[in-house]
């Protein structure tokens, strides 16, 4: 029994066109309607409902829902999935995220196409389970070891948990490359309206599958078909007989772990896949830029307060913009460092102890002040304590 | 098709030849475990293309590198995990896992026990050699007690990890050891344990010459062979003695491996089981027929 997106089934499962629905239960939709057919997780507060709402539905569009017995097997039988020629996702909170790094890595080496789901919450350690944070901003960049690229949405309404998780698999596909779907407690737990997009106006992006002569077949190099970093997919039984490795490999995938230019070629090709679409993947919203002299930079649940905030300043007079990251990686560096010469003052509030206020401060190069705003402990910012920042009052 | 009779010919069907010679030291077993395997794959006839190999970490997560097929060389321990992903995407395919002691019974332990618990359709075939050969001989959670490694320098005193009887506890369909000196009954053990629906195991006792051999003083590679052989004990033997022998027979076997079959049995395997679950949920089965039906219409 193999899966197949099957339109019709899937908006009929879904339900109606409106709902008003959680944040958690907006990913399932989008997974389902991206063409996931297989889900592995373990339960972990505020990110079970995504696995909860996978394990109701998954099974009536004929996919494959499996509660593996930890994140580490979580995303293992995730990246498998994904060779074997399905669709694959997982979704998890900080500690399990923690755990999924080794094979995050493994899935950047490998070429896996794959979606995490990151129901952000407060660290380290345990933390606050129930309650939304931003910490992970820099472990999902960083937190696998070794070079990499990443590639990292970020929700700020339910509306985009749904449509991120589609355009996340759209990326992961497209550059065959894990991608991340960075939410929080807030945003997963948060209940909102949403739409569900007509299938007519879905994007959907699938991966190349190989299909180049066997004989012919590379299976690690750029593609052989198109002009394009990312290589087609040999899916696992295609006959294609692939060795994958997480061990540094050379074009056919054979172990070169003694090499050093094997090596760099390897790693700086998985890197410029998405480095040198950096210009296409920039996905922001702006607000006021014209006039302002003041810009809040922010991401995810951040971006609602700073909203807030930003039209409470400007009814009175005072000239406030917001620039809200949708695709945190890669940073959109240039359109960063143009607006830090277009203003005097940027500042990002985070609900961590200030992370993206450092690739925001590399990008802006002292053209610009750069305040971070952070907030921890669970709660959102309240906008009249942004307008603080406003005031330049920043403790 | 040419029959296949001879090694040779055998391997030049199977084997990856670019990726040839093998890593592996003079004596070790883990080629002789890939023999076995292609064996058992010539004689099930099976389509190379739906066969899927996957490993984690160690000399015998290398194995699927050598196979003409597709493999997933993956991270340590988790290679069942990952294995279980690629069946449930694609349940035509047929999963093998090879495994050493330290990647399946350490690191890995965890995947191990649930996909036996679950029942999750594939065949893992463990190479136990005692020790971590790799990365140069460290302690193994299957070294014997006393045995001495270089993170065990004055003789492990950690009781070893049985992993057959632990499979077998946790009901895997299919579970036999055997040791590679035996070169018939494990291609046997292979083709059915690759036969059956749900999780079997096959364990070898291979010897690591190299890092378990020397360091223990078990003589040249053909006494380590021969070790072997003088160790193990059939697993119906080892039985009926323990229940029933004297207590001089059973002092003498005690600390000798028993190998042969550990459990044959059939319950259903887990995606057989998913796809009936999904086949309920979507209304494919239990429609209820006319006559159920009317059967409640004429109680009213």
């Amino acid at each position: 029994m193999r899966y197949k997106r099957d339109p019709k089934l899937i908006r009929k499962v879904l339900g109606n066109d409106v709902q008003f629905i959680l944040g958690d239960m907006a990913c399932v939709y989008g997974g389902l309607l991206a063409g996931c057919s297989f889900f592995g997780g373990y339960p972990i507060t505020p990110a079970s409902e995504v696995a909860e709402g996978m394990a109701r539905l998954m099974p009536r569009v004929g996919g494959t829902y499996l509660q593996m017995e930890d994140e580490i097997g979580s995303i293992a039988a995730v990246v498998g999935a994904s060779w074997g020629g399905a669709k694959s996702m997982t979704a998890t909170s900080g500690p399990g995220f923690s755990l999924m790094m080794e094979n995050y890595g493994f899935a950047m080496m490998t070429e896996t196409p794959c979606v995490l789901v990151n129901v952000q919450r407060t660290g380290p350690s345990t933390g606050q389970p129930t309650l939304g944070a931003q910490g992970d901003m820099m472990q999902c960049r960083w937190g696998s070891h070794g070079d990499y690229e990443a590639i990292a949405l970020a929700p700020s309404t339910v509306q985009e948990c749904m449509d991120f998780t589609v355009e996340a698999f759209n990326l992961a596909e497209k550059y065959r490359n894990p991608v991340c779907v960075m939410t929080d407690g807030e945003m997963g737990h948060l209940r909102e309206r949403i739409v569900i997009p007509d299938e007519k106006k879905l994007k959907l992006i699938d991966r190349v599958e190989a299909t180049i002569d066997k004989d012919k077949y590379i299976p690690f190099t750029k593609s052989q078909t198109r002009d394009s970093k990312v290589p087609d997919f040999p899916t696992f039984g295609t006959g294609y007989h692939t060795y994958v490795t997480g061990l540094t490999h050379d074009e056919r995938g054979f172990p070169a772990t003694d090499k050093q230019k094997d090596h760099e070629k390897l790693v700086k090709r998985i890197v410029e896949k998405i480095t040198d679409d950096a210009d296409k993947l920039i996905k922001v919203e702006k607000f006021n830029l014209d006039d302002s002299d003041t810009v809040f930079v922010t991401y995810g649940a951040s971006a609602r307060p700073a909203e807030t905030a930003m039209d409470m300043a400007r009814k009175n007079g005072k000239k406030v913009g917001l620039f809200s990251l949708k695709i945190v990686w890669p940073f959109p560096e240039k359109i960063i460092s143009k607006l830090a010469k277009n203003v005097d003052k940027i500042i990002v509030p985070e609900m961590n102890l200030g992370q993206i206020v450092h690739s925001v401060k590399e990008a802006s190069n002292g053209n610009c002040e750069v305040v971070s705003a952070p907030k921890i402990g669970g709660e959102m910012h309240l906008p009249q304590e942004l307008m603080r920042y406003l005031e330049g009052k920043y403790k | 098709m040419i029959e296949i009779r001879t090694a040779e010919q055998l391997n030049k069907k199977y084997i990856r030849e670019a990726m040839w010679p093998t890593i592996f030291c003079n004596g070790c077993g883990h080629g002789v475990v890939l023999e076995y395997t292609f064996w058992a794959l010539e004689e099930l006839g099976w389509d190379m293309d739906k066969v899927v190999f996957a490993s984690g970490i160690g000399c015998s997560s290398r194995l699927p590198g050598y196979i003409n097929a597709d493999g997933l060389h993956t991270t340590h321990g988790r290679a069942i995990a990952f294995a279980t992903g690629i069946k449930a995407a694609n349940p035509d395919l047929n999963l093998v896992v090879f495994t050493g002691d330290g990647d399946c019974s350490g690191i890995g332990g965890n995947h191990f026990i649930h996909a036996a618990r679950r029942n999750i359709d594939m065949t893992v075939i463990m190479i136990n050699n005692f020790i971590y050969g790799m990365t140069g001989g460290q302690l193994a959670p299957t070294a014997p007690l006393g045995s001495i490694a270089t993170t065990a320098p004055y003789g492990n005193i950690e009781p070893p990890f049985d992993i057959c009887n632990l499979a077998k506890a946790l009901g895997a369909n299919y579970v036999a050891r055997w040791t590679v000196t035996h070169p018939y009954q494990p291609i046997k053990s292979l083709k059915a344990a690759m036969q059956k629906k749900g999780f079997s195991l096959v364990e070898f006792m291979a010897p690591c010459p190299t890092a378990y051999g020397r360091r223990n003083k078990l003589g040249d590679i053909k006494k380590q062979w021969e070790w072997y052989d003088n160790n193990t004990i059939i697993i119906e033997d080892y039985e009926r003695i323990m229940n029933y022998g004297s207590e001089k027979e059973k002092e003498e076997i005690k600390d000798m491996f028993p190998i042969g079959v550990f459990q044959d049995i059939d319950k259903p395997g887990f995606f057989g089981k998913y796809e009936e679950l999904v086949n309920r949920v979507m209304g494919k089965e239990h429609k209820p027929s006319k006559k159920a039906v009317k059967k409640v219409v004429t109680s009213k």
